[in-house]
């Protein structure tokens, strides 16, 4: 190491923060994620006046239709064959929670 | 991942990271206030797009990624102070010759000799300095914070040293 960088490494020390900025920061950065959550719900609830809007939860209605009967036809799957609930119990619910999710994700 | 996740993923990243973006915007814009100033604006941009520079970084340090917020966000600084017509243009970029940063060297002249060195080098050498020193960032991160090649940055930080030295060397003999 030459001396130049002696002492470069010497006069370019790290610099600690002020006390209280990591404080501080972490406030403001709390308070930008909060808004931005609040801004988010603000935006889906005004955006679903817009009929422009609407595909996604017209997509998310397609897809729960799709699912319900989906449901349907494995139930009647089930009967015809008569096998055991259990047996398909694991599809069955699949399917509602995939029913559900979307459910979640409709607009209220 | 979702959101918590994301969130504390970030927290680690701003704790470990405070002081690197702190020291590196100290040295840029000189002064405490500004510093501060900086900082936050870097961690605040850094916190919007976090999600996808984690997703694009596959796996390497967001150092780098971070520095270069600070780096934008400087030259943004001095750039709109430049605007400003109390402030003579001469002045965009280049720390003040009575600079705060002197202070933590106070009392030993060879380290302010080699500040105010620093302080007359062109922008990206001065920058590549700072982040080789006073962060200990190796040639692969400065390049990635720079947005050079590696090679490239061997070569400004090797250019960067020898002009540092040469002015030292011809501020002693005047």
């Amino acid at each position: 190491m030459s001396e130049v960088e002696r002492l470069l490494r010497e006069a370019l020390t790290p610099v600690e923060p002020p006390e209280g900025m990591t404080d501080r920061l972490e406030r403001t950065l709390t308070e930008t994620r909060d808004a931005a959550v609040e801004e988010l719900t603000d935006w889906e609830l005004h955006s679903m006046r817009d009929p422009r809007n609407w595909a996604r939860p017209i997509g998310a209605a397609a897809v729960l239709a799709t699912a319900a009967a989906g449901l349907v036809v494995v139930r009647m799957r089930q009967r015809q064959r008569g096998r055991k609930a259990h047996r398909l119990g694991g599809v069955e619910r699949s399917v509602r929670d995939a029913a559900g999710d979307v459910r979640r994700r409709l607009p209220r | 991942m979702d959101k918590v996740e994301l969130d504390r993923e970030f927290a680690e990243l701003y704790r470990s990271h405070l002081r690197d973006v702190y020291s590196y915007s100290y040295y840029r814009v000189g002064n405490h206030h500004d510093a501060e100033d900086l900082t936050e604006q870097a961690f605040l941009q850094a916190y919007r797009h976090f999600e996808r520079a984690r997703r694009e970084s596959n796996g390497r340090p967001l150092r780098p990624w971070l520095i270069r917020i600070a780096h934008n966000l400087a030259a943004n600084f001095y750039r709109d102070r430049s605007r400003k017509p109390q402030t003579s243009l001469d002045d965009a970029g280049i720390l003040p010759a009575t600079h705060d940063t002197e202070d933590l060297v106070e009392g030993r002249e060879e380290l302010e000799e080699v500040l105010a060195g620093v302080a007359r080098l062109p922008g990206d050498r001065r920058e590549a300095l700072i982040m080789r020193f006073a962060l200990g960032m190796d040639n692969r991160e400065i390049a990635r914070a720079l947005g050079r090649s590696e090679g490239a940055t061997k070569v400004l930080i090797h250019r960067a040293i020898r002009q540092l030295e040469h002015g030292i060397q011809k501020a002693a003999s005047e």
